[in-house]
């Protein structure tokens, strides 16, 4: 392997730097989130080292911590398999969304597509770093401290298992804090928001619909519709311009 | 379970999580234009998709009892009114979290 150069090292360290801010909510919810799923597993029996290479290589909060029932619960890998694809299926909106702005990225695209969780795909898509700064190694940043924060609370949690005493309740309200802020950001960049408003409308009436366990899917294909038919109307309202 | 079938059950899961996040940059390769349409999606999604995240993350939230929803509401509401005085995400973020854990420590 080359040696790095000076001015490729200081410029890694400057997108670190900018990207570690970005993280700290994530620093705190992945933490305490962290720590609830590696004592949920650890009480199940599961030893500590599930805990550690899930988050490695699943890296999912809700997939993970279906797993804990999945994985305590008959032998069954196909409906492993249908369950996990389901709860992912999120992600491909997350992809598209994200087409443009990982193109080009070279080998830490591949780990980075691997590790864009729905908190990560949120600060990536949003976050606006200073021109002087690499976009690409930043979204790296985020998406490798991310995972990290997850490896390190729910590997303690594992470990230390029922001897934490909880006083921490409600800290999980932190993901919803940061999503409510993203979306007041992207509010303020959209010239239309029709898109904001039936994501709202369709997920929550999908959600009364077909309850908490059900709701993703339809939502999905309500929303993929809904903004297929309103096509025109929004290239007409935003004209043919990049930041739609 | 046995540690094969622990282990069996574990790559699945890996394997569909992995098939949906890679599967629109398959489909859709950088070396290759991206077709009108998708990019016309990947553009109106976001906004769409960041209001499906709240209603995700609020999903167990019980309205018919409990606290109806309301620390939510309030914390939602301290957190808007937070970003919208200070702008700075993190001082935002910050309020409604700490507001919603005594609200749901002390109040409710």
């Amino acid at each position: 392997m080359k040696a790095l150069s000076k001015e490729k090292i200081s410029m890694l360290k400057r997108a670190a730097y900018v990207a570690f801010p970005h993280s700290l909510p994530i620093l705190a919810g992945y933490g305490f989130l962290g720590l609830a799923y590696g004592i949920c597993m650890s009480v199940n029996g599961l030893s500590p080292w599930y805990t550690f290479f899930m988050c490695w290589l699943v890296y999912g909060g809700s997939t993970q911590i279906v797993g804990v029932s999945l994985l305590t619960a008959a032998f069954d890998p196909l409906n492993a398999f249908i369950i996990t694809f389901v709860l992912c299926a999120r992600h491909i909106f997350y992809g598209i969304s994200m087409l443009e702005k990982y193109k080009n990225l070279g080998l830490k695209k591949i780990y980075m597509i691997f590790g864009m969780v729905d908190e990560t795909f949120a600060i990536n898509y949003s976050a606006e770093p200073p021109k002087d700064v690499d976009r690409g190694w930043f979204m790296f940043f985020v998406t490798i401290f991310n995972q990290v924060y997850w490896v390190i609370g729910s590997t303690l949690g594992a470990v230390l298992g029922t001897l934490i005493n909880f006083s921490t309740e409600g800290i999980e309200f932190v993901m919803t804090s940061m999503f409510v802020v993203i979306f007041m950001e992207q509010w303020k960049k959209d010239k239309s928001h029709l898109s904001a408003y039936l994501g709202l409308a369709i997920s929550a009436v999908c959600l009364a619909v077909f309850g908490a366990d059900n709701f993703i899917i339809p939502s999905m294909i309500g929303i993929f519709l809904s903004l297929t038919l309103s096509k025109k109307y929004l290239e007409r309202k935003v004209g043919d311009e990049n930041d739609l | 379970m046995t540690f094969n079938e622990k282990l069996i059950t574990i790559g699945m899961i890996i394997l569909a999580t992995l098939i949906m996040r890679f599967l629109p940059f398959i489909i859709f390769p950088d070396n290759k234009p991206t077709p009108k349409f998708i990019q016309y999606m990947g553009k109106v999604l976001p906004g769409a998709v960041f209001s499906l995240l709240i209603i995700y993350s609020l999903k167990s939230v019980d309205i018919l009892s409990g606290g109806h929803g309301l620390p939510e509401l309030i914390a939602i509401v301290i957190t808007e009114l937070c970003h919208l005085w200070k702008k700075q995400m993190l001082i935002s973020i910050c309020a409604g979290t700490v507001s919603y854990m005594l609200l749901v420590q002390f109040v409710f």
